[in-house]
């Protein structure tokens, strides 16, 4: 009886021992973990629908505007005001500061263009058609697209036509116009005929175009997990950078495991590139924020959305806005999933900056509180301390 | 001594239990039982009007991808469902969501076969594809389980 006690004490042992120690991958495990490598990322597709996309020109002129404060009503605002280029494109604010303050937090640029969908609730379709609207929101740039048609000929002129071919008669145009301006701006672009209002709104769709081609060309930097999942996947023992703390690798298999990280949050940009919601308090004091369902309608209405008259190339490109999802409850404050990439040092996180660090985020999910409208697709996860610890000891190694 | 050692095998014992009931939890998944219990590209509909099969058009399915199914539609004895309506909906039973799309069929292509386009799974696990068939014959659903 003491023999089958003291193997059954040894056996206990060990099991435990063996809880505490390196953890170990399956197969299964190493494919998601493959499957989740920088390495994985397929080459950028083309955008049929901006035929400038991968023209060098292009590129430089949208890169050039990118960083205009000039594009914007009182001459402070451009893209990088929020999208700091030291910042990974982003501006460490809870909500962004354009002209005013906007009710969202900036997302992050790397791999941007790999989106089929813009903004956290996706009401743009397209990286040219998302760069237009912020130009004219009265929170961000304030400006309009009259304003910015007269300035790119006065400006770029020359380079513009290189690239996009002649510019329209502006003569007539009123200084300052826009669908979204001020009454006085509104009534001028009302005002304005068909073929003026066409030809202002070609070349504020060349500026986005231009800007889009620019961002193309930002992708995220492999960090420490991408060098151990190539070392992993080729076989050999992760060595120096490529080397997980133990924390580390039981951080990245709850990820992967239990702690159901992945099933939104995969791919090599960790984002499955659509909306969830996921539980999150909205921050007080800003209007009702309902996500993806407020935004169907407004990408429906853009002009310059895929099936608007301002796409390069066949309408086969427009698929995600064809099928588009409408209706469901789901889609009520459902918000984008962000990559994760780089996650660690960009706080404060969500839509709204609502969580300073990440270890509310984690907090968030794994205690999945009820949606204060809508339904949350969260399930609650117990896990103890030292395993919480352990995530986001994994979501640093995404970023160093 | 004896008494300890019983009061150890118990102890050991309890902890194999624990450990094996852990055990069963993790590896079984969330739901992945539901997903595993029928796999089958094709199906009878509900009442049994139909015998429904369904392929990818193209033989991988990239998760994130715009893509198009294939549907073949028969009469219970077998013959070719002409110029059926089909109703495409579906989701992910253990998120509480449906589709990330909404699918259409967009085409007839004879012989029973009809395409769907617009199909996207964002996702790995357990997904649910609902056709509602309504023909000459009557209408009928039918449910697929896929999963990814």
């Amino acid at each position: 009886m003491t023999r089958i006690a003291s193997v059954c004490l040894a056996l206990a042992l060990a099991a435990m021992l063996a809880g505490c120690g390196k953890p170990q991958f399956s197969d299964a495990e190493k494919a998601t973990i493959a499957s989740l490598s920088l390495s994985a990322l397929p080459p950028l597709k083309p955008d049929t629908t901006n035929r400038f996309a991968d023209d060098p020109g292009a590129a430089a002129l949208g890169s050039t505007l990118f960083f205009d404060q000039k594009l914007s009503r009182d001459g402070t605002v451009s893209c990088s005001t929020c999208h700091r280029i030291d910042r990974q494109f982003q501006d460490d604010l809870p909500l962004g500061m354009g002209v005013g303050r906007t009710n969202r937090r900036t997302m992050p640029l790397a791999g941007v263009a790999y989106n089929a969908w813009f903004f956290w609730d996706g009401r743009r379709d397209s990286l040219w058609s998302q760069a237009l609207t912020p130009l004219e929101n009265p929170l961000e740039h304030a400006g309009n697209r009259a304003a910015y048609a007269h300035y790119i000929k006065a400006r770029f002129g020359e380079r513009y036509e290189r690239i996009f071919g002649p510019l329209p008669d502006l003569y007539g145009i009123p200084a300052k116009a826009g669908p979204f301006g001020t009454d006085a701006e509104r009534a001028a672009w009302a005002a304005m005929n068909e073929d003026q209002r066409g030809g202002v709104n070609r070349v504020f769709a060349n500026i986005g175009k231009a800007i889009a081609a620019f961002e193309r060309s930002l992708m995220p930097p492999p960090t420490r997990f991408d060098h151990f999942a190539e070392a992993l996947a080729s076989g050999t023992e992760p060595q120096g950078d490529a080397s997980l703390s133990d924390a580390e690798m039981q951080g990245l298999k709850l990820f992967i495991g239990r702690a159901n990280c992945v099933t939104c949050h995969n791919g090599p940009l960790f984002t499955d590139g659509s909306f969830h919601n996921v539980g999150v308090s909205p921050r007080p004091g800003l209007p009702p924020d309902r996500g993806r369902i407020d935004a169907l309608a407004q990408v429906e209405a853009d002009p310059f959305n895929c099936l608007g008259p301002y796409r390069d190339g066949g309408v086969e490109a427009c698929g995600e806005l064809r099928f588009i999802r409408k209706t469901g409850e789901e889609l009520v404050r459902a918000f984008k999933t962000p990559s994760l990439r780089g996650v660690a040092t960009r706080p404060p996180y969500m839509h709204a900056g609502q969580f300073a660090t990440l270890e509310q985020v984690v907090d968030n999910y794994l205690n999945a509180p009820a949606s204060i409208e809508g339904t949350t697709e969260q399930h609650p996860v117990q896990l103890s301390e030292r395993e919480r610890s352990a995530l986001v000891a994994f979501l640093k190694t995404l970023s160093d | 001594m004896a008494s300890l050692g019983r009061y150890l095998l118990a102890a050991c014992c309890l902890a194999a239990v624990l450990l094996g009931v852990l055990a069963a939890v993790y590896v079984s998944g969330f739901g992945r039982h539901e997903a595993d219990s029928d796999i089958s590209r094709s199906r009878k509909t509900v009442n049994g009007l139909f015998t429904v099969s369904i392929e990818p058009e193209s033989s991988t399915v990239w998760q994130g991808d715009l893509h198009a199914w294939l549907v073949t539609v028969k009469t219970a004895s077998g013959k070719p469902v002409e110029y059926a309506a089909i109703d495409v909906s579906g989701g992910m039973p253990e998120h509480n969501h449906g589709l990330p799309t909404s699918p259409q069929v967009t085409g007839y292509l004879g012989n029973g076969h009809y395409r769907i386009e617009g199909m996207k799974f964002t996702m790995r696990g357990w997904w649910q594809l609902r056709l509602s068939i309504s023909a000459a014959a009557g209408s009928d659903t039918v449910v697929f389980n896929l999963a990814l």
